[in-house]
């Protein structure tokens, strides 16, 4: 798992143009929208896409992505649960 | 009705000057990128957003930054009569072909959200917009070249039919490392000061080829 949480990082890093930030910076336990690492909806969209590109998840319904992203742990979780 | 240009600032070689005066110098040639992001810095400009933009959007982004940079623009004009209104050759070009790249293979169909939404020019103002709050005319034209003629009757034009107070104009053109702009802060002659330039084409004209002594890039000539 803990594996997995670094992975996603230095992608959401990369994905989401996250210049000034080091994979050190992320908390993987707190939120990635509102207060936490400040995401919009556009990166919102953006990590569906990651999800799908690099890990074959598909996101049926958008309602869940709230669970999925809410913190970086929670889709490290979610990626283990559903990786084929 | 007379104009004036009350602020220029121009951006070109890794060069950026306002009134003709250099304010930074970055002598790395390492292309638009590294460039556009020291000078991000350099400015102190506190704006996370400004990291996801395209390339285009920076340029515009930064050079509004620099040129209204010490100006409280809107305790000077109302919000709804301050314009932008700019001009470029190549529109969102390049983030439109790295668009294309991520669609064009049906089997690797992944098209980037946060590409997509930089894929016309009108949003390199509309982000300069939002930043500052500006909530008047807002357009963004293509032309081959930059065009002094053009601007001026844009500008002249959005003052009459939208009675703006204060417009933010002028050519921000980026593909890949060719890179430059030229904005003016044009507002309505109010006698505010002798050092204030009279807005028209020949003026504009100077200033661009003042601006780019040694060449220039998408011009007539």
């Amino acid at each position: 798992m803990e594996e997995l949480i670094q992975k996603l990082k230095e992608e959401i890093i990369e994905v989401l143009n996250l210049e000034e930030m080091e994979p050190g910076d992320i908390d993987p336990d707190a939120p990635l929208f509102g207060e936490g690492l400040g995401l919009d909806s556009i990166d919102a969209l953006e990590l569906i896409v990651l999800l799908e590109k690099n890990y074959g998840i598909k996101i049926e319904d958008p309602k869940d992505g709230r669970k999925i992203f809410f913190t970086l742990r929670t889709m490290a979780e979610y990626i283990t649960e559903h990786q084929k | 009705m007379s104009l004036v240009i009350r602020k220029y600032c121009a951006i070109r070689d890794g060069r950026i000057r306002v009134d003709g005066e250099a304010v930074f110098s970055y002598e790395g040639q390492d292309g638009f990128k590294k460039f556009i992001r020291t000078a991000y810095k350099h400015f102190q400009t506190d704006y996370p957003k400004f990291f996801k933009m395209d390339n285009l959007s920076k340029l515009g982004f930064l050079s509004v930054e620099i040129l209204l940079k010490g100006e409280d623009i809107l305790k000077l004009h109302p919000a709804e009569k301050t314009g932008i209104i700019l001009t470029n050759a190549s529109s969102s070009l390049e983030i439109d072909e790295k668009h294309f790249e991520s669609i064009k293979d049906r089997g690797q169909y992944f098209p980037s959200p946060s590409n997509f939404v930089y894929t016309l020019p009108n949003i390199m103002a509309g982000e300069a917009a939002i930043r500052h709050k500006i909530k008047g005319e807002n357009t963004v034209l293509i032309n081959k070249y930059f065009d002094p003629e053009l601007i001026f009757i844009l500008v002249e034009l959005a003052f009459k039919s939208k009675s703006l107070s204060c417009c933010i104009c002028g050519w921000v053109e980026q593909y890949e490392n060719n890179y430059e702009s030229l904005l003016f802060m044009v507002e309505k002659d109010n006698n505010n000061s002798a050092e204030d330039i009279i807005f028209e084409p020949s003026n504009l004209a100077n200033i661009y080829k003042r601006n780019n002594e040694d060449g220039r890039i998408n011009t007539k000539a």
